[in-house]
């Protein structure tokens, strides 16, 4: 658990808004704002967050899908060298994207209806490693019997399958090449909840199994809750709150993490939530200096507004916020 | 783990019924709208009656008969009628006696019940080139006597045969269609690409070029076109350059549609996924991409055709498309311009147009039927 399997340091990823057919824009979005951050061999690390906070973002950029604007990724492999994500060319990435795998969330369009569960799943070894034939109709079986799908739907095309027997061809895919990390992005939020259970428990057996780490994206607290071993909380592009997953909902430090926590509902119609935070919605005008958080936190002051919180570690959790661990 | 359930495997139903692929399933949608499945049958037809309209016509498009001028449609009649009041089955027309109005020069025509031609399947007329190789002088139908002349659909103001004409005509109408929509293709499809590829500035020119040109009013645009054509041409390059003129306008919303289909089809997963699977840009367009959209492809080419039939025919009655002696519909209509003809001989109107509105009716169901079978989102 200690050795660092991927390093991201100070990653930035901007996209350029307005501007019109004669005019360049200035205005950006910094969809990931210097986000830093670091997971360890064998863990399962999640990323939790409201819509637009940059989640999947990240995990795109860690993918490099996306081509950061700036910062710096280190992968850490078994037996390779350690290579630089942002700056590796095409080369690079074709062989890290061996190592390096992911898992989508729609199960619906990250299978193409048009091609077979061979194809799909194959896609990967026929493309990098030439496979074909039997072994590779032997090896898909054996990738869908780990996932906990029959062998015999190898010649089916994906419009066969349920949502949750499509998110397990998905995972299939992502261990064809026997991967170190996997980025499952919001793996499980398309699926209903028995379902996400069941896919959960089989993505547990399989890090067990194979030795993987996770890259966990969600926005549902109660699934990251059960599966990561620590977990970073994203809001606008910024990483406010990193920590183990107990001490996180032990107790969380920032602001923003408790309404998130206080958000989530409890399934019982008589509970009475006494602690609810009272926080405002987001208005879209966000000040560039200061706190990014301080118009929807209800504890901001002067000070939060014009200076921007450095990164305080409270008992084990990095925290961004001036009064981390006082309010 | 607390409150989650234990990990069973999900797929426990029985014997799946059948494996259908993506294409089997748009087959067996397709079958299911009716009017489309029927539409793809006359359009069948018409394009074998335009491959071997030689063999189909009965006479020779452009054998004239002095004697017949205006001659209204014949029917066909089966029973003949002795003399004796016996009765025999036989296909046969009635043959037609003329007689001139002298006061007025108009022409009169008189079925004699009497004198009858006999009709046959496969019968000897003149001689063609089948398919523009084999020789040959066999008919479809036809008078069993080759000197016979039998008016189906009647006779112009030559007397030459009208159904005869419909159906030579038929190989240039629909194959201008074909023509100018592949024209069209490459233009669209390469333009449409690369704008949606690429997209930024490059992009940006395509689309506002397309806009310029559909802002374009169509008619004086192809007038305008058209009356550059030096007369005195070929008949063979008048066509080709025709054909151009009438694809200009039809690839701007095949390129639309391709751009839009590339644009969507770039955020699809599936695609990220074959990406991160190794493929180059290109595996990824000519394996993911390219068979994801030609089936919407085919189907907006299946609604382009009628447009393009109706083109050249609009020209072509305008006098500034086709020019006789090609026949196509274009040049037939232009035949019926007048009211007189219109009053005294309907039918050079009436049997080209029903052709015309056939045809135009016909791919656009079929077009619209392969492209609610081509959704594969609409299950």
């Amino acid at each position: 658990m200690t050795e660092t399997i991927l390093e991201v340091d100070g990653l930035n990823m901007y996209f350029p808004t307005g501007g019109g057919m004669f005019k360049k824009s200035d205005a950006v979005v910094k969809a990931v704002n210097n986000v830093s951050f670091d997971v360890k061999r064998g863990e399962t690390f999640g990323i939790v967050g409201e819509s637009g906070s940059g989640k999947t973002t990240l995990g795109r950029c860690i993918m490099r899908v996306l081509n950061p604007t700036d910062g710096e990724i280190t992968f850490n492999r078994k037996d390779k060298p350690q290579v630089e994500l942002v700056s590796g060319d095409k080369q690079t990435l074709r062989d890290v994207w061996r190592d390096m795998r992911m898992v989508f969330q729609d199960p619906q369009s990250s299978l193409n209806p048009r091609l077979r569960v061979l194809d799909i799943v194959g896609q990967v070894l026929a493309t990098t490693e030439g496979m074909k034939g039997k072994a590779l109709s032997d090896r898909v079986s054996e990738l869908l019997e780990q996932v906990g799908l029959r062998p015999e739907f190898l010649m089916r095309y994906p419009n066969a399958f349920s949502g949750g027997q499509r998110q397990r061809l998905g995972i299939a895919r992502a261990l064809a090449t026997n991967p170190e990390l996997i980025i499952a992005d919001e793996a499980v939020s398309a699926l209903d909840v028995s379902i996400q259970a069941q896919t959960l428990n089989l993505m547990q057996d399989l890090q067990e199994e194979f030795d993987l780490t996770y890259i966990f994206i969600a926005h549902d607290l109660a699934v990251v809750e059960h599966i990561c071993d620590r977990i970073a909380v994203m809001y606008l592009g910024e990483i406010v709150e990193l920590a183990t997953a107990e001490e996180l909902f032990r107790d969380p430090k920032h602001p923003y993490t408790r309404a998130l926590l206080s958000a989530v509902p409890i399934p019982d119609p008589r509970a009475r939530r006494g602690q609810r935070e009272k926080v405002r919605l987001a208005d879209g005008a966000q000040s560039t200096e200061g706190c990014r958080f301080a118009n929807r936190c209800p504890f901001a002051t002067d000070l939060c507004r014009n200076t921007a919180p450095p990164k305080k570690n409270i008992s084990g959790a990095d925290v961004l916020c001036h009064f981390a661990g006082e309010v | 783990m607390t409150s989650v359930t234990e990990n069973i495997p999900v797929d426990n139903e029985p014997q799946a019924p059948e494996l259908l692929g993506p294409r089997a399933l748009m087959w067996r949608k397709f079958r299911r709208h009716r009017i489309a499945y029927f539409s793809l049958w006359i359009v069948g037809i018409i394009y074998f009656i335009a491959l071997f309209g030689d063999f189909v016509a009965p006479q020779a498009h452009d054998e004239r008969n002095r004697r017949a001028i205006f001659a209204p449609p014949q029917g066909i009649h089966f029973i003949v009628e002795e003399e004796d009041g016996s009765r025999h089955f036989q296909i046969h027309a009635r043959r037609l006696q003329m007689e001139i109005d002298r006061a007025t020069m108009r022409r009169t025509y008189e079925e004699d019940p009497n004198d009858i031609i006999p009709l046959g399947f496969f019968v000897e007329g003149h001689e063609y080139d089948l398919l523009w190789m084999i020789p040959s002088n066999t008919h479809l139908f036809g008078p069993v006597d080759a000197d016979d002349h039998v008016y189906f659909f009647g006779s112009d103001r030559l007397g030459r045969d009208i159904l005869s004409r419909i159906i030579i005509g038929t190989k240039i109408s629909m194959s201008i269609g074909l023509v100018g929509v592949a024209i069209s293709l490459i233009v669209g499809v390469t333009l449409g690409g690369i704008s949606g590829y690429y997209g930024g500035w490059i992009d940006n020119i395509i689309q506002r070029l397309i806009e310029f040109i559909r802002s374009i009013p169509t008619i004086p645009l192809w007038m305008g076109l058209a009356a550059a054509i030096p007369l005195d041409w070929p008949p063979l390059r008048t066509y080709f350059v025709v054909t151009i003129i009438v694809s200009m306008i039809g690839w701007t919303s095949l390129a639309r549609e391709v751009r839009g289909k590339f644009l969507s089809l770039r955020n699809e997963d599936f695609i990220t996924a074959a990406r991160l699977d190794g493929l180059t840009d290109w595996q990824v367009i000519r394996k993911h991409m390219v068979p994801s959209f030609s089936s919407h492809i085919i189907a907006s080419l299946t609604l382009a055709v009628p447009l393009m039939i109706l083109a050249e025919t609009s020209l072509s009655f305008l006098g500034i498309g086709l020019q006789p002696p090609i026949v196509s519909w274009g040049t037939l209509l232009k035949e019926a311009q007048n009211i007189r003809t219109i009053i005294e001989a309907p039918w050079l109107l009436i049997a080209p147009g029903t052709m015309i509105v056939i045809a135009v009716l016909a791919l656009n169901f079929l077009g619209d039927g392969l492209r609610d079978a081509a959704d594969p989102h609409a299950h």
